[in-house]
């Protein structure tokens, strides 16, 4: 057990990482999702080209991107912040995809009666698209959640003194033990995985009202 | 039941199309449609498939935009606005403010499946007419009760069946009081046993509204004891018009003979078809 307190320390750092970048992954989730449907060109130009270069290209590279190549061009960012934006953005380009999706999912009928009941543009993406869209976005938003969660074992490369840097400095100092201290990075990663697949379901839950 | 008001003859016309014409590419659907519906007129649509009768309605709805022509809406221009003294496309805002005096039941249904019934009814009296909650709630009441289904309330659409949906959709569009309302082929969707709800409810509310009310269907003894008037379309046109039992008993033209004739031999129709097998 003497691995596990250490560990934990290191995973708090992911922890922090994984909630803030996922708020960041959110918010561009939904603004590149609404961008690559929105009326204008120039506006879903740009939001494809952020989505095809995040999706594109590699995340550890993008990490390295923000923490090494930066600062080179005086944008000085901290590890921290390079974490969080890298993933953030990387997580919200997949994101978006989910949101266009399932925007585009909900039946047409429902736009032509909320327009056959006076509603405005905004009052039925709020009250009626969104509600029903939300739905099946939960599932494909689990998924990146957990990704992001995995994701976040690479910030360690970028002098992050997170749960794998943790590890790696244990089994550094007892080599004969690096098995057990493996074995405990996995439990601990599972654990907390496990936690976000039952908050997600829980949100599946509350968004199935009214579904036979 | 008679349904039949008097319609106002000289009353200025609530709609009033004006030359409409609707092409998707090559695809002509409406051709020249002009076309007056008078306050609290009853007319009916009839027609093959295609031959652009839902398109009539959806363009009014704005839910689809014409090619060419003009929608007046109480004497007010649907689709256009002036502006310095010249008629131009009209905006979302515009639209807006004139789409109000309109409601629509479509095919299939179209109920909001997260929201229960009453708050589906309830729905845009809250946000779009902004009455407070309590109000609109008892409105609301009122006109499920009014279509029968007080006691579903607190059901979820997935819990009703298809006359009931239809039902609710009803409700949902006369509770916004429209001046004119309308129905796509509302029973097209139904298992045959649901249909006559459904036309009751129709028959019911066209019997005390002073709506007036444009009617797609099939189903020839419900467009005949509602409709003040009928009219035959295709092909883009409106081919013939009258009163029902001009139309639907004594058509001119062949196409509407033909129509008719296929309908029946499809469908049945009453005591005509039980004497068209016997004089066979």
């Amino acid at each position: 057990m003497q691995f596990v307190t250490p560990l934990l320390e290191g995973l708090k750092v992911n922890l922090e990482i994984l909630v803030v970048s996922t708020l960041l992954a959110f918010l561009m989730a939904f603004l590149a999702g609404f961008g690559r449907l929105a009326k204008y060109r120039v506006v879903r130009g740009i939001t494809l080209v952020y989505v095809e270069v995040f999706r594109g290209t590699s995340l550890l590279v993008q990490l390295f991107w923000m923490y090494f190549a930066l600062p080179a061009m005086h944008v000085n960012v901290s590890a921290m912040a390079a974490a969080i934006i890298a993933l953030g953005l990387n997580y919200g380009a997949y994101g978006s995809e989910v949101v266009r999706s399932c925007l585009l999912a909900v039946p047409k009928g429902q736009t032509e009666a909320s327009i056959a009941l006076n509603m405005t543009y905004p009052l039925r993406m709020r009250r009626i698209i969104l509600p029903q869209a939300w739905r099946m976005m939960l599932p494909g938003f689990g998924n990146l959640q957990i990704e992001l969660l995995k994701g976040t074992s690479l910030v360690y490369l970028i002098t992050l003194a997170d749960i794998t840097y943790k590890g790696m400095i244990l089994r550094s100092a007892n080599i004969s033990q690096q098995s057990l201290i493996f074995a405990w990075m996995l439990v601990i990663y599972f654990v907390v995985a496990y936690a976000l697949v039952l908050l997600i379901r829980y949100f599946e839950r509350r968004a199935a009202v009214g579904r036979g | 039941m008679d349904v039949k008001r008097k319609v106002e003859e000289s009353a200025p016309p609530i709609v009033r199309y004006k030359g409409i014409s609707k092409a998707y590419g090559d695809h002509q659907v409406l051709d020249h449609i002009d076309l007056d519906i008078r306050p609290g007129e009853k007319i009916a649509l009839i027609g093959p498939s295609g031959s652009g009768k839902t398109t009539l309605a959806r363009l009014l709805m704005t839910l689809e935009k014409p090619t060419s022509g003009t929608i007046e809406v109480n004497g007010e221009q649907l689709w256009h606005m002036e502006r310095k003294g010249k008629l131009v496309e009209a905006d979302e805002k515009h639209l807006h403010r004139v789409r109000g005096q309109i409601g629509m039941v479509f095919q299939h249904f179209n109920l909001f499946p997260h929201m229960n019934i009453i708050r589906n009814v309830m729905e845009a009296l809250v946000h779009v007419q902004k009455l407070p909650k309590a109000e609109a709630e008892a409105r609301s009441l009122e006109m499920l009760e009014r279509v029968g289904l007080k006691d579903r309330t607190h059901h979820y659409p997935s819990q009703l069946s298809g006359g009931q949906k239809q039902r609710v959709a009803i409700a949902r569009a006369l509770v916004m009081q429209p001046r004119i309302m309308l129905f796509d082929e509302v029973t097209s969707a139904l298992d045959p046993e649901l249909v006559g709800e459904v036309l009751d409810v129709i028959k019911n509310v066209a019997s005390e509204g002073e709506m007036a009310m444009m009617l797609i269907t099939h189903e020839m003894d419900f467009a005949r004891d509602i409709a003040d008037r009928v009219l035959f379309t295709d092909g883009g046109r409106i081919v013939e018009q009258g009163p029902p039992e001009q139309i639907l008993e004594h058509p001119r033209s062949e196409r509407l003979k033909l129509f008719l004739a296929r309908f029946r031999r499809h469908f049945g129709d009453s005591a005509d078809v039980m004497t068209a097998v016997g004089l066979e």
